[in-house]
């Protein structure tokens, strides 16, 4: 709730400074409002891309077989939904009918990718933060670890794939070795560039206070650095989304990567746009929890959103 | 070795400085001399302020004083001890204000006290009381952001303070507030400086505020820097600095600095050249 006061905060002093003109003044007097407008704009953008899409199928620019506009590959969720239950599929002497809903299995398979994303945040940023703290604070290990650390970055994360299925074989294991892969070796360069510049007036002030270094490290360090972590972690969550789908679609037993591969096999592009549609709405849902979760850890954080909205 | 470190004036002294200097990353292609040959002694409770151009060595001084940097030149003690580390007893304040923007005023303040280990109750008390004695109480469980530039500076000051220096180190302190909230913060500055006992040595670069507040005031030369005179104030505070012996010391730094802000001026053209 503190993000929708301060919000309204400022727009109320940049547009009260003097008289604003009536398009301002509207704006300003949505601010209260200002989750409903968020919402409000989301819709639209949304219903905008839908739009033209449903225009070029109407124009019969779009071939229906290939290009499904939404109005189809969402008419039959339940049809749909059906795919998504692999899991109960691959199980011996059942029938595709049996197993949970249509809706379960939904909620299913996106729950099983999501948790892996999520596993593989958490294991790859506590990670990560953690060896590049260490780097900076002992000479030997950043001479020792952090040249592999650079020369291995570059490597997109499809290159460990195979690297993924010797040493974990199928299930989840690999899934989340792979998105911690993906982002654990940018997450450890980010957090030295991070640990360099940090202000150098706030460590000496601990320094003449009498702080050890182990005390400069977890009191001033770790804290200071922590928003750009988090902003880090929030560029990196979609990479995780990308490879995560990589991962399950070569045989983890279910998830949306599986989904994608079957409506492939099967060549069903009204599958192939539904599970795109899934997958984008439980990105965009993660990556809103992640800054809503952002703005009540770091609540000492300007919003420079606002202040570019002057302009 | 023992002869040279047996310090030979009163170990009363709060600083002492004995041909003290400092280059920068000494011993590099990039090695350069910022400060040279200074020596120095300031009593306890006296205000000593550092005047001259910038990039003169000011800064670079107090950090050698404060145990944050190692003198290349020279050697300094504090109360007869020799300077080799920084000590809760030399707190020192920076231009921009330094408090931890995720703690609160009251845990900004007593941060020392926790390094120590502190209990909470201990910690919320000494927190209180130095913030009582700049005059923000009240502010105790706000946070950084929710101050002006004014208060901040002041819990800076309340945080230094809850360590119970003896000498106080200031860098700029007062330079990015207006000309108002600085004169206010002088006043009040003053009047935590007498309660205190402490020593103060405090940097600037505007010459109302050295007259407004030395005992002495160190005049600097330009790069590297070296102390071209020690300009000592005997007026009574609190001063008027509208009279006739304020007007006539602001004409005497300024005209012992101008030579020098010409000199470090034709110097940065001539660095200008030659790149
Ligand atoms: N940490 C540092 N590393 C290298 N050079 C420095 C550092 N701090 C200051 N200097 C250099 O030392 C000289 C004096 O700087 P400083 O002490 O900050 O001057 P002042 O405070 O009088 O403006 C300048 O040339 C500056 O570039
Ligand atoms: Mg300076």
């Amino acid at each position: 709730m503190a993000v929708v006061t301060r919000d309204s905060d400022s727009s109320g002093t940049a547009g009260g400074a003097s008289r604003p003109p009536a398009a301002s003044r509207l704006l300003a007097s949505m601010a209260g409002l200002d989750w409903l407008a968020r919402i409000w704009w989301t819709c639209l953008s949304i219903s905008l891309f839908a739009g033209l899409w449903e225009l070029c199928w109407a124009m019969g620019w779009a071939d229906e077989k290939l290009l499904p506009p939404p109005h189809i590959f969402l008419d039959n969720i339940g049809e749909q939904g059906r795919y998504f239950n692999t899991a109960t599929r691959w199980q011996v002497g059942q029938s595709m009918a049996e197993g949970p809903s249509a809706f379960e299995s939904v909620l299913i398979t996106g729950a099983a990718t999501t948790a892996r994303v999520f596993v593989g945040l958490i294991i790859a940023s506590v990670l990560a933060i953690g060896v590049g703290v260490l780097i900076r604070y002992y000479r030997f290990f950043d001479r020792l670890v952090l040249p592999t650390i650079t020369l291995l970055s570059p490597v997109s994360p499809i290159a460990w794939l195979p690297v993924a299925i010797f040493l974990f074989g199928i299930g989840n294991a690999p899934a989340i070795f792979m998105v911690v892969v993906a982002l654990f070796f940018h997450m450890v360069l980010a957090t030295i560039n991070q640990i360099d510049t940090v202000n150098t007036n706030l460590i000496n002030v601990a320094r003449t206070m009498g702080a050890s270094k182990a005390q400069i490290y977890t009191r001033v360090i770790v804290p200071a650095i922590l928003p750009g972590m988090l902003q880090v972690l929030r560029m990196n969550l979609f990479g995780a989304w990308m490879v995560v789908l990589v991962a399950e679609s070569t045989g983890v037993g279910y998830g949306m990567g599986q989904v994608i591969m079957l409506a492939r096999n099967t060549f069903n592009p009204s599958l192939v746009f539904f599970t795109i549609a899934v997958i984008g709405v439980l990105g965009f849902t993660f990556d809103w929890l992640l800054r809503l979760a952002q703005r009540r850890i770091l609540y000492w954080l300007p919003d420079t959103v606002e202040r570019l909205r002057v302009l | 070795m023992s002869s040279e470190d047996a310090p030979h004036f009163s170990s009363k002294d709060a600083v002492v400085c004995r041909g003290v200097g400092k280059t920068w990353a000494a011993g590099t292609r990039r090695a350069h001399n910022a400060l040279t040959g200074i020596d120095l002694d300031v009593a306890p409770g006296e205000f000593v302020v550092f005047l001259g151009p910038s990039g003169c060595g000011k800064s670079t001084l107090l950090y050698l004083i404060a145990g944050l940097e190692d003198a290349t030149e020279g050697k300094l003690w504090s109360f007869g001890d020799l300077v080799d580390m920084p000590s809760p007893e030399r707190s020192l304040i920076f231009q921009e204000t330094s408090l931890f923007p995720w703690l609160t005023v009251w845990e900004n303040v007593s941060f020392g006290l926790s390094i120590r280990g502190a209990s909470k109750e201990e910690r919320r008390t000494v927190a209180a009381e130095a913030l009582q004695r700049v005059g923000l109480k009240a502010a105790m469980d706000k946070r950084p952001d929710e101050l002006s530039g004014g208060m901040r500076q002041r819990v800076a000051v309340a945080r230094a303070l809850a360590m119970r220096p003896k000498v106080l180190l200031m860098d700029e302190p007062f330079a990015a507030l207006d000309v108002q909230t600085r004169a206010r913060m002088q006043d009040f500055l003053l009047d935590v400086w007498r309660d205190s006992g402490a020593s103060v040595l405090f940097v600037t670069h505007h010459i109302d505020e050295a007259v407004a507040l030395a005992d002495r005031v160190v005049v600097f030369t330009s790069r590297p820097g070296r102390i071209k005179t020690i300009v000592p104030i005997d007026m009574p505070r609190p001063r008027n600095l509208f009279s006739r012996e304020a007007e006539d010391l602001r004409i005497r730094l300024t005209d012992l600095l101008r030579d020098e802000v010409d000199r470090a001026f034709a110097e940065q053209e001539a660095l200008a050249a030659t790149a």
